[in-house]
């Protein structure tokens, strides 16, 4: 997993609440193999016109013109500014992927559904609550300022406006150490390669016909 | 100290790790893959830059999505084009990183957790894991057996190890002797029935008792098998001389320099006299009749000699509610003989009930009948391509064949209907799989769960029959 490092990054605003994972990935694009190439299917039915389906090419459908993704000065944004209960219904961990690979880091938000929050951090993407007055601040900054900008400072524990205005945020001592670190569950199990090493070596002792090498 | 259980023995040696959280760095053993839930996976370590930890721990093979005709177009004569991407992406996977596979065409390709005791590879003090809730399986050979996720698949791939919370111990003992037509299926529909399908969740379950120990492994097999409709990840039976004699002479068994210690060893893979359980649930054989499930839940059971319940005479609420809409699903009505319900297709196979012994136990039924002219469709699908050599070696297929069935090669099949082999709706299947769920071998279609033997009486009946009576 990448390590989350302290960045600026433009925003792209939705101002929307109870978003769920059914609008970040719709569930025809469940069917696939990978856990790549979710990103140009992300807000699948908002983005675009017409049915998505599976191995299209996205490059040539016909885009909505009035979604906030489309519009050219949200281009490259890295930074998702949301409402309440963002990431609700199913669990699909496709809806971090398809949101990290799109490009986006963090999300902010006033909340979010657990499941979502939870699979966030073992994807690499950071979900930053931040109180209610403040996301609607930010999003009324977003909508007047062109190239609106916002830098998260994860080690910090803060995200600071173009304006200079600096708000803190909570985060778990724990998700916080292995997104710092760039550690996933099998970043961390790694942590312990030795003991596994240690452990493997006297299983290969005691149960030998368990390992095809030592015939 | 007090004594452990098989349980308690199997997790001490695989403990790498103990950690602050309460959580445990589990060693694995054995993991077996399959197309379904492995894909994400291997892309997983490609992204990260990982390689699998141990290469020979791993063994894979297409089950789910293979079609069961034709086999020698291989996957070619895959249809439906996701399920050809699955078992393609299986095949490119395991040749990139070097994972061996039973590809779709090898004649030891099968349903995972009948190719892998039936080559040895699952092994007595094992942890064995696979993609799959039924991997519990294995647990018939003294391993601690259970089912993973894709993220665990990934992470037993990178690690070799799995981060895990100990369960609790549960043992139930079946005593007694079976009678006549009564066999493993049956006894584990009616462990079901009686604990239902919670009454094991966050337990490790052991099967003992007389009724296991004379049970074959195949036996064992099936019991373990169903332990996660018992609502438990793990099931498992000690080890005795059944055990070791199974395994003797097996491609991945021990070689001859290792088999004394590996026995040796093998022989203390049982519960200790004073062990500790935290539950424990005894069954007499004498009361175990055939089962056929009747509802949408593998608890909905009844002997087959019973009616199906009445809503009305349910005292819980939400029972009543559930019993009322199992029936509504199934079209049967309350107070209905079990043997006055017909089937229109039969299905024999699945990881539960497609080895040599329960094709046996079938074709003994058919031996010189025919499939009703009712029954629109009878299909055997042997576990793996050896157990279908091994059956056509007895000549088991001709007796099949000529009462009417047809003869499939390995895999999944109308278990849960991923390939061609699917119930229409509004259809009764007598199959000897695991699941009953709506849906679940077809949109709209009416699974009962029954052992070979009584799926094989249904065939030949048209309607469900008691063959204890026979
Ligand atoms: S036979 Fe059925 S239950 Fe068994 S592994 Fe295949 S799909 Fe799963």
């Amino acid at each position: 997993m990448q390590k989350f490092t302290k960045y600026t990054g433009l925003v792209l605003p939705i101002n929307r609440a109870n978003i769920d994972t059914d609008q970040i990935i719709p569930k025809q694009f469940l069917k696939s193999i990978k856990r790549t190439g979710f990103g140009p299917n992300l807000f699948d039915e908002w983005r675009y016109l017409d049915e998505g389906f599976p191995g299209q090419d996205c490059s040539k459908r016909p885009l909505n013109k009035d979604f906030e993704l489309n519009q050219p000065r949200y281009q490259g944004a890295s930074v998702l500014l949301a409402q309440d209960n963002f990431g609700c219904g199913s669990s699909r961990e496709h809806a971090p992927w398809a949101i990290s690979e799109y490009g986006v880091r963090a999300v902010i938000a006033p909340s979010y559904a657990d499941i979502f929050f939870n699979n966030s951090f073992k994807n690499g993407l950071l979900p930053i609550v931040l109180n209610k007055d403040i996301v609607d601040r930010l999003h009324i900054e977003v909508s007047h300022a062109e190239g609106y900008a916002l830098t998260i400072d994860l080690e910090q524990q803060t995200v600071t406006s173009p304006g200079g205005d600096v708000y803190p945020f909570e985060v778990d001592a724990f998700r916080k150490h292995c997104l710092l670190n760039g550690l996933d569950d099998i970043g961390l199990t790694l942590q312990d390669a030795q003991a596994i090493h240690d452990y493997q070596e006297k299983r290969k002792q005691s149960s030998p016909w368990i390992f095809s090498d030592t015939d | 100290m007090a004594g452990q259980t098989l349980y308690d023995k199997l997790w001490q040696d695989h403990l790498v790790k103990q950690r602050d959280d309460g959580t445990a760095l589990i060693y694995i053993d054995r993991h077996f893959i399959h197309e379904v839930t492995s894909p994400q996976a291997f892309e997983g370590l490609r992204l990260a830059g990982r390689k699998p930890w141990r290469l020979d721990a791993n063994l894979a093979t297409p089950d789910h999505n293979v079609p069961t005709t034709d086999r020698e177009k291989g996957i070619a004569g895959i249809e439906d084009p996701v399920s050809k991407i699955q078992v393609e992406t299986l095949d490119d996977n395991c040749d990139e990183f070097g994972i061996p596979e039973f590809k779709i065409r090898d004649l030891r390709q099968g349903i995972v957790h009948v190719v892998g005791p039936e080559q040895g590879a699952t092994l007595p003090g094992m942890t064995v894991v696979c993609g799959d809730s039924h991997t519990a399986t294995h647990g018939a050979f003294g391993c601690l057996a259970h089912g993973i996720g894709t993220s665990e698949v990934e992470h037993v791939l990178a690690t070799q190890c799995l981060i895990q919370n100990k369960m609790k111990n549960m043992l139930i003992r079946v005593e007694g002797k079976l009678k006549p037509g009564v066999g493993a299926k049956d006894v584990i529909l009616a462990i079901i029935g009686k604990i239902g399908t919670a009454g094991g969740t966050g337990f490790a379950i052991e099967f003992a008792g007389e009724v296991i120990r004379s049970m074959s492994m195949e036996g064992r097999m099936t019991v373990c098998n169903m332990a996660i409709e018992a609502g438990a990840r793990a099931g498992m039976v000690a080890v005795d001389d059944t055990t070791i004699d199974y395994i003797k002479g097996r491609p991945f068994a021990p070689s001859s320099n290792q088999w004394d210690q590996a026995v040796n060893c093998w022989r203390g893979l049982v519960s200790d006299d004073d062990a500790q359980f935290d539950q424990i649930v005894e069954l007499h054989a004498g009361d175990i009749k055939p089962q056929v499930t009747w509802g949408t839940s593998p608890e909905m059971v009844l002997p087959v000699d019973a009616c199906t319940p009445d809503p009305a005479l349910q005292s819980d609420s939400i029972k009543q509610k559930g019993y009322q809409r199992a029936l509504e699903y199934m079209g049967l009505q309350p107070g209905q003989p079990i043997t006055d319900i017909y089937v229109d297709r039969v299905f024999i196979g699945s990881c539960t009930n497609s080895r040599i012994e329960d094709i046996r136990e079938a074709a003994a039924i058919v031996k010189g009948k025919k499939v009703a002219v009712s029954v629109k469709q009878a299909l055997v699908v042997p576990g793996s391509g050896l157990v279908k050599q091994q059956a056509e070696q007895e000549g088991l297929d001709k007796i099949f064949v000529a009462a009417g069935f047809e003869w499939r090669d390995p895999g999944c099949s109308m278990c849960l209907a991923m390939n061609a082999d699917k119930l229409g709706s509004g259809e009764h299947c007598a199959s000897t799989s695991n699941r009953n769920f709506e849906g679940r071998q077809g949109m709209g279609g009416r699974t009962h769960l029954v052992s070979p033997g009584m799926a094989a009486a249904a065939a030949v009946a048209g309607h469900f029959v008691d063959i204890s009576q026979a």
